[in-house]
């Protein structure tokens, strides 16, 4: 068993206002030296603060974070040499070149003069921004941007990289090209911690990944693993005529056999099932005295478990 | 791979916590010299004009005027000591001093704080909080001692009727000038801190002008003897011994307060501007 590089145990974060806001719950997770983990949930689900206390730029109300075994309550200058962040907003330096950027980091964080200059060649070639070196951040498109943040963030080697919400605001070809640098992170060895919102982002590139929601983690395993536990269920969404009036269907399809549960959404419900044969049949069937119009089903995936977790779906 | 091949052979691990924090610290001030370097030519033309135009119309133009004694309103009181430009030497270096605070560590704060969150990434540096705070004082600092020395020349060369300056005490004046610049980088960082970006550009009307109008900058401060409840209200400003402190290090012929005084109150406002000031950081910085 590899060690452990982020601990995190009963953390806490509640803002105060007139209505205290609780964003972090009672969070417990462990992530593995060269493990590649995501905190998946929709927006406003605690992951942005919980990232936001692991790299000492939060402090909790309760519970612990060590990163690499350092408390990063109790001495954060020293738990950040083992940490790199990339946060959801473009914080690069718009007083300095790329290469600069990446320079002066270095420089920061105790690299002698050579030392520095090396590693920033060193990746610039990596992350394919040498022919940019000279150009300030501003004339960076956003894809290029979020590359060269997470080269900067890597650049004194931390142990851990934090990448919060990587993916958003890139285009799909920008974000094919973040996937595979942050592939590249793991070939080096270093341990990521993403969140996302994004269930491909979090089922292609994560090796185990917890599903947060309201603060609270509901559950943590494989993205394969997340998949089997709903059973091979599918997703069946029902369009009716008359969308609002879905009390007595409602009723019918929960004693259908093989549906597991049934949600009202905009314009319809939405069935959770077992994927096997005449479950799809006596749904429509039932469905058809009520007005059906439209059925989508959707295989499996980590959505899947969100909605099965909730009852919501990750964009609601 | 290339990554492992130029692996640093110090463990970073290995090298002590101070040696950490005074790296970084110098890494910082590296950076901001670089900046500062490409921005020279700007920096010097905002730091000259102010004084440059004020030392033209008041000590230049109108004394050229004929009745140009009489439309100035300090004329009279200078007349013993070698003229309205004697007031006006330490008077400006002081602006120019407490200015450059406010451009280097104000201005940059409120944008890093509001726009674009570059303060996010600089406080990921492995020193504590208030060291980036610090440094930003510090580097104001020597930025306050550039524009005092290059309004000097000035503020020396362009008066008409020539002005009676010589230092008595170069460690006085050397002390004032150190006190002075670090206490305009903790104002630019107390203002920094706590105003929001939104009413960043307020600074100039509610915070700059009055304390140069009432910082002793164009009169000294025995000057306001006749209008006495004046006088004791501007011992709240900072600016009234920064101008006080130049005086008597460099136009001691014009009555200035006492030097204990100033190098007192100028330690008092430094701790107590410097105190807000990170206290204000860390509660921007860390949520």
């Amino acid at each position: 068993m590899s060690e452990t590089i982020v601990e995190i145990s009963g953390l806490r974060k509640v803002y105060a206002a007139k209505t205290p806001v609780t964003a972090v719950d009672g969070i417990d997770l462990s992530v593995a030296s060269g493990e590649l983990f995501g905190l998946l949930g929709p927006n406003g689900a605690g992951k942005t603060t919980t990232i936001s206390i692991a790299t000492t730029r939060a402090l909790p109300t309760a519970g612990t974070v060590c990163i690499a075994g350092i408390d990063v309550v109790a001495q954060p200058a020293i738990a950040r040499r083992s940490i790199g962040v990339v946060p959801q907003y473009n914080t690069l330096d718009r007083s300095c070149t790329v290469s600069e950027n990446i320079y002066f980091h270095c420089l920061f964080f105790g690299m002698s003069r050579a030392e520095a200059r090396a590693r920033t060649a060193q990746l610039l070639e990596q992350f394919r921004l040498s022919d940019r070196a000279e150009a300030y951040p501003q004339a960076l498109s956003g894809g290029l941007a979020q590359r060269l943040q997470i080269a900067r963030a890597i650049a004194h080697r931390p142990k851990v990289l934090f990448l919060d919400e990587p993916s958003a605001g890139l285009d799909p070809q920008s974000r094919i090209a973040m996937w595979e640098a942050v592939r590249g992170l793991r070939a080096e060895g270093i341990t990521v911690v993403l969140t996302t919102h994004y269930m491909e982002e979090a089922d292609e590139l994560c090796d185990r990944l917890a599903i947060i929601d309201h603060g609270k983690i509901l559950v943590q395993d494989t993205p394969a693993a997340l998949k089997a536990s709903v059973g091979g269920d599918k997703i069946y969404e029902l369009r009716l005529r008359n969308g609002d009036a879905t009390g007595q269907l409602q009723t019918r399809l929960l004693a259908t056999s093989g549906v597991n549960s049934v949600d009202t959404i905009d314009g319809g419900l939405r069935v959770l099932a077992k994927a096997q044969d005449g479950v799809l049949a006596s749904v429509v069937t039932t469905a058809n005295d009520f007005g059906l119009r439209d059925v989508t089903t959707t295989e499996p995936s980590l959505e899947t478990v969100f909605i099965r977790l909730t009852g919501r779906d990750l964009r609601e | 791979m290339a990554s492992t091949a130029i692996a640093s052979p110090t463990s970073q691990i290995a090298v002590s916590r101070r040696t950490s924090y005074t790296r970084a610290f110098a890494g910082l001030f590296v950076r901001d010299l670089r900046v500062l370097g490409r921005e020279i030519g700007p920096f010097l033309i905002r730091v000259a004009m102010n004084p440059l135009l004020f030392l033209f119309i008041f000590t230049y133009v109108m004394p050229h005027m004929s009745g140009g004694a009489a439309l100035n309103p300090t004329a009279k009181m200078a007349a013993g000591s070698g003229g309205f430009g004697t007031v006006l030497l330490p008077g400006l270096m002081a602006v120019a001093i407490m200015f450059s605070g406010i451009a280097a560590v104000a201005l940059p704060l409120a944008q890093e704080f509001g726009i674009t969150r570059e303060i996010d990434d600089r406080v990921m540096c492995p020193l504590p909080v208030e060291a980036v705070a610090i440094e930003k004082i510090v580097f104001s600092a020597m930025q306050s001692i550039i524009a005092a020395c290059a309004v000097f020349p000035l503020a020396y060369y362009i008066p008409t009727p020539h002005v009676a300056a010589h230092v008595t005490s170069w460690p006085f004046l050397i002390a004032v000038m150190l006190l002075a610049s670090l206490l305009a980088g903790a104002l630019g960082l107390t203002i920094g801190t706590a105003v929001s970006p939104k009413q960043i550009g307020l600074i100039f009307g509610v915070v700059v002008m009055p304390i140069t109008f009432l910082g002793c900058v164009y009169y000294p401060w025995a000057a306001l003897g006749p209008i006495k409840w004046l006088q004791i209200g501007v011992c709240i400003n900072p600016i009234v011994y920064m101008s006080e402190g130049l005086r008597a290090a460099l136009t001691p012929s014009t009555g200035h307060m006492p030097q204990w005084l100033i190098l007192t109150m100028l330690t008092f406002f430094l701790c107590l501007l410097t105190w807000l000031g990170l206290k204000g950081f860390r509660r921007r910085v860390i949520g």
